[in-house]
């Protein structure tokens, strides 16, 4: 019996940080048919925002208040990657929709784009990227309106990006040979983020030790949930989404503003990437290719879920959690220790992690070979499909 | 005789660095400090990708063994003074990239020596390289033996010279039941396969092993596997490899597989950097056998870490891989000095028998081209350094394990000529 907890337990806490993490996608890629590779990535700047504000709690704020960072950072981190993914959706992905091949490979530059920004961004950096970016955006406002009606506007609308970037990249030079601007922020090493204590420790319940920081990320995926599914099935906004899904152009004939529609989707996608960051500074290790560990993951569970369902997000995670812990710990063996001895032969050689994660993955695609569309296939059409 | 390399080479950066060679070693004598002419070596690292964190430490190592040399005076062979000029590449981290660079750096920059790698499969990928060419590659990590080339010299330790000294003493001092946790890749699989046979010999248990791909961070099967293997505690031998450490130490403390809960944990990849990039807190009472540790009490030691300090910083920290890069310099100047020549060839077969006082102690290269370590085992404190608890002594290294039973009474000896003086049978 505790080994049935012990089973459950480990494949929920495993399953619930896949959750957490394809939760994100599971809105963008579902919802809006994007496939976006820089998922990760969202993932990766919410962890460097939990950096940040561990150091500010750390620096300038009582000792007493230390343990609590974390439950500030959850929002912090959905609205600086939220507001990454909105600006990416802005002024990449708007152009691409309805093509998936482009959106694939311009996302996954803006994946090593982001990589390395976190990698040498410094104070004279930003300053630079930010002049760059509001002079490129409010260029319209300084400039003659004839000027944007003329043959030669689409030159002008390169040739503002080619001008604010130039400016951006002299002001970062010159701000750069102040030594102390220059100092990068994060730099390409790992940072360390130190969980808070109690969420350092494990509990004892019923013959199973439960990591406090698993519990703690079981429950904010659970809230996570909560507050998609909600958002989505009751507030208005959410109704918006889905009308948009379901049909496009027939929401736009009813005065749904299907622009803002994509842009909040895109917006509430990446945050959640962003709160999926915060926790698994709890498990591994933050730096600038932490994306990479997870996006492949992300993807498979999405796809395995059947794209556009939540529900099947959920599912399919815990499902490879559980399989992967009962696969890769070899509990099977303790389970039915008579086994004949060829069985046993074959378990045990999978009983190691890597060949766990093989194990799943070629059960995935068999699966996939029969249910192509996931456990729970979406019934109306996608967008833009 | 640096002409020659003018005319071979069709980089235009190459003939700008040789065009500002010639200048230097023709007219302005007194601008360069003294010196009668150049010598080339390269660096070849990962200064970019997943390694570029702690290949750094090791080129940086190299570089200030490289400027202390040539603040002495330089390389002094044939009565000329020579500056030691380094020519970075970088290996990115991409095994092919280093055997590449290191044909570039062989065929373009001429170089007299190259000094780099850090992964196994970095070293296996240009072993091939050094080999056709004739040339020669130092290798400053500890790494799982099992190789012997003529073309390398290795400065770090064999496994005779850490994991074994390291597996008795866990079996003398901690117990007999032993889990193995590593990366899934040549260094952890070849490391535990001696290990294992190690086990037999001496009588210890093996109760389980597990592997994890390179950069995963889902560790809870594993902490699975060693509560059922170990429920009262044992010993735990980890060769995992960068980030995997930082979620396996992590998800451990939580899951209270702790020393203070009977577990005595032993890693072979973590220094004083890796404790500092974890986090000392999760670290504090595991174990580590090394060649160096940054806090071991002798003057040259504490020279070392206080001239590191004081060139890239003061909150950097040295550790093995670092002093192991930082002699292999040294050594190759003395073999140098010794050949009076930066002829390869030459420097090669003069490298045998050379001694240096690094900060470890003194050191000696052995005719199987790896050099004598000092062995200690380390305790992780609160401050992230470590307690030296255990001195071996110095160890000579075994290139050929003597506990697999396909390599046990082999032996490497490039003194001896004849053919297969890499490999043979005592």
């Amino acid at each position: 019996m505790d080994l049935l907890y012990d089973t459950l337990f480990n494949g929920l806490a495993i399953g619930s940080v896949l959750v957490l993490a394809a939760l994100g996608l599971a809105v963008v890629f579902g919802l809006m048919g994007v496939i976006n590779m820089a998922h990760g990535e969202l993932m990766m700047l919410g962890a460097y925002t939990t950096f940040v504000v561990q150091n500010i709690f750390k620096a300038s704020l009582p000792d007493a208040l230390f343990p609590i960072y974390i439950l500030v950072a959850i929002p912090l981190a959905f609205l600086v990657s939220g507001l990454v993914g909105l600006l990416l959706e802005k002024t990449v992905i708007r152009r691409l929709y309805g093509r998936p091949l482009e959106t694939l490979l311009a996302t996954w530059g803006v994946s090593l784009i982001l990589q390395q920004f976190v990698r040498s961004v410094s104070s004279a950096f930003a300053l630079g990227l930010v002049l760059a970016v509001v002079l490129g955006l409010l260029a319209p406002r300084f400039t003659p309106r004839a000027w944007w009606q003329k043959r030669w506007t689409p030159l002008l609308a390169v040739g503002r990006w080619i001008v604010a970037g130039g400016l951006g990249i002299a002001l970062a030079s010159v701000l750069g040979s102040v030594r102390s601007l220059d100092q990068p922020w994060f730099s390409a090493r790992n940072i360390d983020v130190t969980a808070p204590t109690w969420l350092r420790g494990s509990i004892e319940l019923g013959g199973v030790t439960m990591p406090t920081a698993r519990l703690f990320i079981i429950a904010l995926t659970a809230l996570a949930l909560v507050g998609v599914t909600w958002f989505l099935q009751k507030s208005a906004w959410g109704i918006r989404i889905r009308a948009v899904t379901q049909n496009r152009s027939m929401s736009d004939c009813l005065g749904i503003p299907t622009e803002t529609v994509d842009a909040l989707t895109f917006l509430i996608g990446s945050g959640l990437a962003g709160v999926a960051g915060v926790a698994v500074t709890l498990l591994g290790s933050v730096g600038p290719n932490l994306g990479g560990n997870y996006i492949v993951d992300c993807f498979m569970v999405v796809v395995l879920g059947g794209v556009g369902k939540l529900a099947g997000t959920v599912l399919a995670a815990l499902g490879i959690g559980v399989l992967s812990y009962i696969v890769g710990s070899g509990s099977l063996l303790l389970v039915w220790p008579a086994m004949p001895a060829v069985l046993n032969e074959l378990i045990s050689f999978f009983a190691t992690t890597s060949m766990a994660k093989v194990l799943v993955f070629a059960i995935i695609v068999v699966f996939l070979q029969f249910r192509p569309a996931g456990l729970f296939p979406q019934k109306g059409r996608l967008v833009e499909a | 005789m640096r002409k020659m390399a003018v005319r071979s080479i069709a980089g235009a950066t190459a003939v700008a660095a040789s065009l500002s060679l010639v200048a230097c070693g023709g007219g302005e004598k007194g601008a360069s400090g003294g010196f009668d002419g150049e010598v080339k070596v390269g660096i070849l690292h990962s200064r970019s990708g997943t390694m570029a964190i702690s290949e750094n430490t090791v080129a940086e190592a190299e570089l200030m063994a490289i400027d202390e040399i040539n603040a002495a005076g330089g390389v002094k062979v044939d009565g000329k003074k020579l500056k030691i000029v380094p020519i970075e590449e970088d290996g990115a981290s991409d095994w092919p990239t280093f055997a590449e660079k290191a044909k570039k750096l062989i065929d373009q920059d001429q170089v007299a020596v190259v000094f780099g790698g850090w992964t196994s499969a970095s070293r296996k990928a240009m072993l091939p390289v050094f080999e056709a060419k004739d040339h020669f590659l130092f290798y400053p990590i500890q790494y799982e033996g099992q190789e012997c080339s003529r073309n390398i010299f290795y400065t770090g330790a064999t496994p005779n010279q850490q994991a074994e000294p390291a597996v008795s003493w866990l079996l003398k001092n901690k117990g007999k039941d032993f889990f193995l946790v590593g990366s899934d890749y040549v260094y952890p699989r070849t490391a535990n396969t001696i290990m294992k046979e190690q086990l037999k010999v001496e009588g210890g248990k093996l109760v389980g092993e597990d592997y994890l791909p390179l950069g995963n961070t889902e560790v809870a099967p594993i902490i699975a596997k060693i509560k059922q293997a170990l429920p009262k505690g044992g010993v735990i031998v980890n060769t995992l490899n960068g980030d995997s450490n930082v979620a396996f130490f992590k998800q451990m403390k939580a899951a209270g597989i702790t020393p203070a809960n009977g577990y005595a944990i032993m890693s072979f990849s973590i220094a004083e950097e890796e404790v500092a990039a974890i986090g000392p807190e999760y670290l504090e009472g595991t174990y580590a056998a090394w060649n160096f540790f940054q806090s071991l009490d002798t003057p040259a030691s504490k020279k070392f870490t206080a001239d590191f300090k004081a060139k890239y910083g003061d909150k950097r920290v040295t550790n093995d891989p670092a002093e192991s890069a930082y002699n292999m310099v040294y050594l190759w100047a003395k073999g140098a000095e010794k050949a009076n020549s930066v002829d390869d060839n030459k420097v090669r077969d003069a490298l045998i028998g050379v001694q240096f006082d690094a900060p470890q102690g003194p050191i000696e290269v052995q005719p199987n081209h790896h050099t004598t370590e000092l062995v200690m085992i380390g305790e992780v404190q609160k401050d992230g350094m470590f307690k030296i608890i255990e001195n071996k002594g110095i160890l000579k290294p075994l290139a050929w394990n003597q506990f697999v039973p396909e390599t046990k009474g082999y032996t490497c000896d490039w003194t001896q000529k004849r053919p297969d003086a890499g490999k043979f049978k005592l």
